[in-house]
């Protein structure tokens, strides 16, 4: 068997793969959304003065951060049920990778509020501003050109990591794959077609990250360092 | 003690000519004993403190000797270990209860400093704000200002610093003298009752100092109790109606501008006035 042309044409332009594609996107938007909720929540927590909010916070992001996702979805999917917990496919890949993400998002929104100065926080405090419109008025709008480089970074990442649900059944782009490769064995090219499709996506939220990054960039003018190290890779 | 005293009813007296009488219920900030200490530093040893309506005290002393803790613990930025702070008849930052403070909550201190505006060395105005969003931002979500009244008031007040032309410029558009006066007018636009300024032109230039002075001496005259952290001397001249020194975590010397440079009663103070005057 070598390598041919006509079967990677036609995965590539199969609505088999391309559902599966579409899978893959919506799983990832869903998945960030509620990651990132939960990431800003413990990032708050973190740094709050309250040592209880403050511990939970840390056993989370160190647990979460300390454990493989696959690992995690696998209980979460195949352990659970063991204790009468039962998750669908859909759900538990979602709380999956969402609480994976949480964790790590949760560093990066710490370095973001951390990155904005001090005087700021004394400022708006002597302005008379209580925590929440300090957060809102001050902080966060300082922290948000700081978060959004490593937060299109994760999403990057969240698109190709979201292929570990293919373990436990999601029927995402790679899963779609390995069922094509079972029934044909043109292994190589539906495994190539299933990479060029990552690559696009990843490619075409690289285009869009740019521009949210160039607008995010202009008020005030000057760039941002320092935070891209919170954006750690898995 | 007894002609400590004596000198501040005296200067209390030179003061109130368009304050009314004054009396103990005259006192605008009034920090009474107040310890501050850092882990093992001890930065406010029994700081205390009277600051009448209308009075301009200016402080000084050397680096370290806990001015800028003493005016963040006015605005209770910082907490305090003991002692007692009251800014208009308020114990700042406190409840008293059974003689023991309790902290108040976020929201209450944010109540408090209300009455209390903020000059910080390093301007800190918010760089994602035009001038005008940065004066009106604390009016409208604090006090809740209508948005075209505070914009209003705000462009009376840039007027105010000599700035009515920045209104649309950002912080980082401004040179230092100008970010320092939009700090003054972003303070004032939340009709404080108390000014503290802490070291305002020791950020600046030389040559924006007299300007950020001029408003200052100017917010003086229409009778604004302030409390400025400085070592301009000339400011200390032309407008305090105090001058004290602080020492190591204490008030060395509390005395009217003259007394002061002319016939200071502490070492400390000539030793101080000799390197500054030099
Ligand atoms: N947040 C803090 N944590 C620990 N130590 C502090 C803190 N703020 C101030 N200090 C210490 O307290 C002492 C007094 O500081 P403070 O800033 O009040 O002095 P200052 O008189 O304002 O000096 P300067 O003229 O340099 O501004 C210093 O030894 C300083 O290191
Ligand atoms: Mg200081």
């Amino acid at each position: 068997m070598t390598w041919s042309w006509d079967s990677f044409f036609e995965y590539m332009f199969s609505y088999y793969m391309l559902q599966g594609a579409w899978t893959t996107i919506w799983l990832s938007v869903v998945s960030m959304v509620i990651g990132c909720s939960l990431g800003f929540v413990a990032a708050l927590m973190k740094m709050s003065k309250n040592p209880v909010l403050r511990g939970i916070a840390d056993f989370y992001v160190w647990l979460w951060r300390g454990t493989p996702l696959l690992v995690q979805l696998v209980i979460i999917y195949a352990g659970l049920p063991q204790i009468g917990i039962r998750l669908g496919v859909i759900e538990s890949a979602i709380l999956g990778l969402a609480v994976n993400e949480g964790a790590y998002f949760a560093e990066i929104v710490r370095a973001g509020i951390m990155s904005v100065d001090r005087g700021q926080n004394d400022a708006a405090r002597a302005l008379g501003m209580d925590y929440r419109r300090l957060m809102r008025i001050v902080i966060l709008p300082q922290a948000t050109r700081v978060i959004i480089p490593p937060l299109g970074n994760q999403f990057n990442g969240m698109l190709k990591t979201s292929s570990l649900a293919s373990v436990i059944s999601m029927e995402e782009l790679l899963r779609h794959a390995q069922q094509l490769a079972q029934i044909e064995f043109r292994v190589l090219e539906v495994y190539i077609v299933a990479a060029i499709g990552y690559l696009i996506m990843t490619s075409v939220w690289g285009a869009i990250q740019k521009r949210i990054e160039a607008h995010y960039d202009k008020p005030f003018g000057g760039s941002v360092q320092g935070v891209a190290a919170a954006s750690m890779p898995r | 003690m007894d002609t400590m005293n004596d000198q501040q009813a005296s200067t209390r007296q030179k003061t109130s000519g368009n304050a009314g009488t004054p009396s103990s219920g005259d006192l605008m900030v009034d920090a009474r004993n107040v310890h501050k200490a850092f882990g093992d530093n001890q930065v406010l040893k029994g700081v205390t403190l009277e600051v009448c309506f209308g009075e301009v005290v200016l402080i000084a002393g050397r680096s370290g000797s806990g001015k800028s803790t003493l005016l963040r613990c006015i605005d209770h930025l910082e907490t305090i270990d003991a002692g007692r702070i009251f800014v208009n008849g308020h114990l700042v930052g406190y409840s008293e209860e059974n003689g023991k403070l309790v902290e108040l909550t976020d929201k209450q201190v944010a109540f408090q400093r209300r009455d209390i505006g903020v000059v910080f060395q390093q301007f800190n105005l918010f760089p994602h704000l035009s001038v005008i969003d940065n004066i009106t931002a604390a009016p409208v979500h604090v006090l809740g200002v209508d948005p075209e009244k505070a914009r209003a008031e705000a462009r009376d007040l840039l007027v105010r610093v000599d700035l009515p032309e920045k209104e649309t410029a950002y912080p980082k558009q401004l040179s230092g003298g100008q970010q320092q006066r939009v700090a003054i007018a972003r303070a004032l636009a939340m009709k404080p009752k108390v000014m503290l300024f802490d070291e305002p032109t020791s950020a600046l230039d030389p040559e924006m100092i007299s300007e950020v002075l001029n408003v200052m001496v100017d917010l003086s005259k229409q009778g604004m109790t302030m409390i400025v952290v400085s070592h301009e001397m000339g400011f200390a001249r032309a407008a305090a109606d105090r001058v004290i020194l602080m020492h190591n975590g204490q008030i060395e010397e509390d005395a009217p501008p003259t007394e002061f440079f002319d016939a200071p009663k502490s070492e400390a103070t000539r030793q101080f006035l000799a390197k500054i005057l030099r």
